[in-house]
């Protein structure tokens, strides 16, 4: 018999133990944990040694205009084990003016192309990332488009692009 | 452009400039024939082999994440449909799925079989395009247009269910958007007879074909922890002995009635994602064959009284419930409620994993609708898998990664 896997409770009161207090909640069977920015990383390695060895997504939520909402940016850290396929996700919340996270390459290298699109989307840095550029965007892009106060049609920014000619190229 | 000379990774040992005089650099893309979708690789060669390569991605980027800001769920699957566009099916599941998962709907037995036939033949047809291409970029033309003549016949399955055959938006909130009719079980029930015929003359043309197993055996290499550290899923990670299939491991739909079997390979390379392709095929038929016997009678949208589905036209005319529910879903200010909250919900599509993180804040918009797409981080893989070999091994390896740009970049 396999030694069943520890519960997500057991993970959290561990958790705890490294990171201090944090927020729990569950909503339609997933757990959530919103860790302090500042001990994320500790926090997400700790984790990957229990076993969520998967990283499904990097991703952030912009919550300008959320109602309820007491900070403006939310990344997520979605979390699955392959060997007993439990799943948590991780919050990590930061704010204007210089939101930033450390990046979590060093533990998961599928985390590399997922920071760049939060960088490039959403204007997160992530610090220490290898390969800090944008991803989707072109470099001559100045803005973040998936932020709430970016709207729709964008602002424009096409035509300020440079023109390359067949000279030039 | 400097990005082809100027950031090219170059972590291997001894990478001064001096020693590296002799490499040259190509560019590969964004318009090819073998990139088969709008993406770029720029690679760095010593001869023909590949030192190194530098995938580009984004000339596809449409902001559909942005969009999904500001479309109803209902309308949103239009878009899903245009994310990989090789199996749109799959996409309209995968997104209803984590919509009704944000709302907690119970889906209908009968819309839950339904459901997973039309993604297990997206299934089909995504994995015949994926190992046809693999094909014919290593040569194999004929096996190519056997794959896309059957890729045809489920298009002619979904064109007599709903109408169109490339971008079908099917399911709906709570349900669907057509039932099935006879003809249409007609149609699977002669593909189900006729398809594994031609799997078999497929096996018979390439499995044991000298030419083709020379060039994909051994070729692109992904190990099981580069595998699970790259987050890839789906084919590629089963391919290199990661055992996870979200069907078996977190059963949705009607996956946990239905009999099948989850195929895996060790070896990680290019012959052996064909291979468990090709099995996984197999494996479809099945589950088609079995949720067709096993379909259940009854409603496909779950009931007026959750006010989530449209009710259908009889209901409306002859029930005081039918014209409430139905006047409440068309007003603007109306539609249903959705919690303040937020969900993560994934299915296993053709590719591995596609999820949609829906953030909702009241109203049928969601506030945030992430995408988690497979083909970023099967691309992210791209360069160490290609590391040593030859330049004709770039389209082998890419084919067998199935990158579809249009889910790339969204």
């Amino acid at each position: 018999m396999p030694t069943p896997p520890p519960s997500v409770d057991d993970v959290l009161s561990g958790l705890r133990g490294r990171c201090g207090e944090f927020d729990t909640s569950t909503f339609r069977g997933q757990t959530r944990v919103v860790l302090p920015e500042p001990v994320a990383f500790e926090g997400l390695a700790w984790l990957k040694d229990q076993g969520f060895d998967l990283l499904v997504d990097v991703t952030c939520v912009d919550y300008l205009d959320y109602p309820g909402a007491t900070h403006r940016y939310g990344l997520v850290y979605l979390l699955a084990s392959t060997a007993t396929n439990q799943r948590l996700t991780v919050r990590v919340f930061v704010d204007d003016p210089d939101p930033t996270v450390t990046s979590v390459v060093p533990l998961w290298a599928g985390a590399n192309w997922l920071e760049r699109e939060v960088w490039d989307l959403f204007g997160i840095r992530s610090v220490g990332h290898p390969d800090p550029r944008r991803l989707v965007m072109p470099e001559e892009f100045t803005a973040h488009p998936l932020r709430k106060d970016y709207p729709l049609q964008g602002r424009g920014e096409r035509h300020n692009f440079p023109v390359i000619t067949r000279d030039h190229s | 452009m400097s990005i082809a000379t100027a950031t090219v990774d170059t972590t291997g040992p001894e990478t001064g400039a001096r020693s590296e005089d002799y490499l040259w650099t190509l560019n590969f893309g964004p318009q090819h024939p073998a990139t088969h979708t709008t993406l770029r690789l720029v690679l760095k060669l010593d001869g023909e082999r590949v030192v190194d390569a530098m995938p580009e991605m984004g000339y596809l980027h449409s902001g559909f994440e942005k969009i999904g800001e500001h479309l109803t769920f209902n309308q949103y699957v239009t878009v899903t449909d245009r994310m990989n566009y090789i199996s749109p099916m799959a996409n309209n599941v995968a997104w209803h799925h984590a919509v009704e998962t944000l709302l907690g709907i119970e889906l209908t037995p009968r819309c839950t079989y339904i459901r997973t036939i039309i993604a297990e033949l997206a299934r089909i047809s995504d994995h015949l395009l994926c190992n046809g291409a693999v094909g014919l970029d290593t040569g194999a033309f004929t096996f190519f247009l056997y794959g896309f003549y059957q890729r045809e016949v489920i298009y002619d399955i979904f064109e007599t269910l709903c109408g169109a055959r490339f971008t079908n938006s099917y399911t709906r909130v709570g349900g669907l958007s057509q039932d099935f009719t006879p003809l249409v079980i007609e149609k699977i029930r002669t593909f189900l007879k006729t398809f594994p015929k031609t799997l078999d003359d497929m096996e018979r043309l390439l499995t044991r074909n000298r030419i083709f197993v020379d060039r994909t055996k051994g070729v692109g290499v992904l190990s099981k922890a580069e595998a699970i550290a790259g987050s890839a899923t789906g084919p590629v990670a089963r391919a290199s002995g990661v055992t996870r299939d979200l069907r078996k491991d977190e059963p949705y739909l009607a996956y946990a009635d239905l009999d099948f079997n989850v195929c895996c390979a060790t070896t990680g390379d290019c012959y052996a994602r064909y291979l468990v392709r090709m099995q996984e095929m197999r494996e479809s038929l099945k589950l088609v064959t079995q949720a067709l016997e096993n379909l259940p009678a009854g409603d496909i949208n779950v009931g007026i009284d959750q006010r989530i589905a449209r009710p259908t036209k009889e209901q409306v005319y002859s029930t005081i419930e039918g014209t409430i529910s139905h006047f409440e879903l068309s007003m603007a200010n109306r539609g249903f409620e959705v919690p303040h909250e937020e969900s993560y919900a994934a299915i296993e599509a053709p590719n591995g994993e596609l999820g949609f993180y829906v953030v909702g804040d009241g109203n049928e918009t969601a506030y945030r609708a992430r995408c988690r797409p497979p083909s970023v981080l099967h691309f992210a893989l791209f360069p160490q898998l290609i590391r040593g070999h030859t330049l004709s091994d770039v389209v082998a390896v890419l084919g067998s990664l199935n990158i579809i740009a249009a889910e790339l970049d969204r």
